[in-house]
């Protein structure tokens, strides 16, 4: 019994870090179009950020759901629906409250519809596994997603500030972008390495 | 009306380019280019998808959504038949080419989700007829364009050593970045003192 506590307690951890181990931009290399596209400004960046965040979430948790009763062959226009419907509701939400942020943002949230973070986290995540967890890994996958677009805002939104105004255009977007997962490989590499030198080390300590 | 013609081409395929100058679909841009035959392939799908789509979704927005004030249903709508296109040509080339069929493999499924289709399909319901067709057909040209040129450069860029930690997509943005700046260049571009500035460190360094 404790054991399989034990077992469930470290599924949990590993899925609540998921965002930041297996991130969504950096590592896993989803969602690129909005990234660069919101990218320019920090307001942006974090509004579309929420967004993205709704609908995974709320998206991920009915598939989760009815994950028993959808049919194999026709799962993908099933999970297409679900969250065209949730991005349907962001959309109405921004035209009716948030106007300003809809004229900047507006065509960028219709495209939450085709962002593969949402469809692949469904695919390869929700349609498994249970609601709880599903809530929990579509949580943490959208702070990543959040944080890595702020990150990406403030580097650009600050260049340009700075008068160079390449970053407020696509080049610039890939520019920073690409720097930012060579740095990202970076840190992997070294903790990977300082990690397989201390578990040596370890070794070697009960051999002798 | 020639004249807007040769625009809208000019436009959609280099200074409004839907991947280097917009940055829509980059999944396949990034996924498929390392190769250039499964480049011209997956190319010549996406713009038949296009096309489709954008003509499909006009009718049915102008002649059905408008009409009975369900404008608001314009994405599922979108995708739907996006996603029942991309179903249909799956099929038709399983028994068709089976060869393109493998080489395009997990890619084909994925136009679905590929934002340049309903980017292109959501950008011109509001034009006519002609204008709308003209440019869905640049936007794929233009994607096409897009990827055969990255492949080219991805494949000598295999042969050359990279830094590790450059290795993978890292390096192809980079290369992709370059890219783009030099279809933006097409456009005119106002260089700024910040730009200037860069440019005669980047001269001094090299020296």
């Amino acid at each position: 019994m404790s054991n399989k506590m034990l077992l469930n307690k470290r599924i949990i951890k590993k899925t609540a870090l998921g965002g930041i181990l297996e991130n969504p931009v950096f590592v896993l290399v989803l969602g690129m179009c909005p990234t660069i596209k919101a990218s320019t400004n920090i307001t942006d960046a974090f509004a579309l950020g929420i967004a993205t965040t709704f609908v995974l979430i709320c998206s991920n948790v009915i598939i989760s759901l009815f994950r028993k009763f959808i049919p194999d062959q026709v799962r993908l226009p099933a999970y297409i629906v679900i969250i065209a419907t949730f991005v349907t509701i962001v959309q109405l939400f921004l035209a009716s409250l948030l106007p300003d942020l809809n004229q900047s943002i507006g065509p960028i949230v219709a495209m939450i519809v085709v962002n593969c973070i949402v469809l692949g986290r469904a695919e390869s995540f929700a349609s498994k596994n249970s609601v709880l967890l599903t809530l929990i890994d579509c949580t943490s996958m959208g702070i990543g997603f959040t944080l890595s677009l702020l990150l990406m805002g403030a580097i650009r939104q600050g260049l340009i500030a700075l008068n160079f105004s390449i970053f407020s255009t696509t080049a610039g977007g890939f520019l920073v972008l690409g720097l930012l997962m060579a740095l990202f490989n970076f840190i992997m590499m070294t903790v990977e390495k300082r990690k397989m030198q201390k578990s040596r080390a370890g070794l070697n300590e009960e051999v002798e | 009306m020639l004249l807007s013609i040769v625009s809208i081409v000019i436009a959609g395929l280099i200074t409004n380019n839907i991947v280097l100058v917009q940055s829509w679909g980059m999944c396949p841009y990034l996924g498929v280019s390392k190769k250039t035959n499964s480049a011209v392939g997956m190319g010549l799908a996406v713009t038949f998808v296009i096309t489709l789509s954008s003509i499909i979704c006009w009718l049915l927005y102008n002649y059905m959504l408008v009409p009975l004030k369900l404008e608001y249903l314009q994405t599922i709508v979108f995708i739907l038949i996006i996603a029942v296109l991309v179903q249909i040509i799956d099929i038709v080339l399983k028994k068709f080419s089976p060869s393109l069929y493998n080489a395009l493999g997990v890619y084909l499924a994925l136009i679905t989700t590929n934002c340049a289709v309903l980017s292109t399909a959501n950008n011109s319901i509001n034009s006519d007829f002609i204008t709308m067709l003209v440019t869905a057909i640049t936007t794929g040209l233009g994607f096409l364009l897009a990827l055969i040129l990255m492949a080219g450069i991805r494949e000598k860029s295999e042969l050359s050593k990279t830094p590790k930690i450059f290795q993978g997509f890292s390096i192809a943005l980079i290369i992709a970045a370059i890219m783009a700046m030099a279809f933006q260049g097409f456009s005119g571009f106002n260089i700024d003192v910040g730009s200037y500035k860069l440019m005669m460190m980047g001269g001094a360094l090299w020296l």
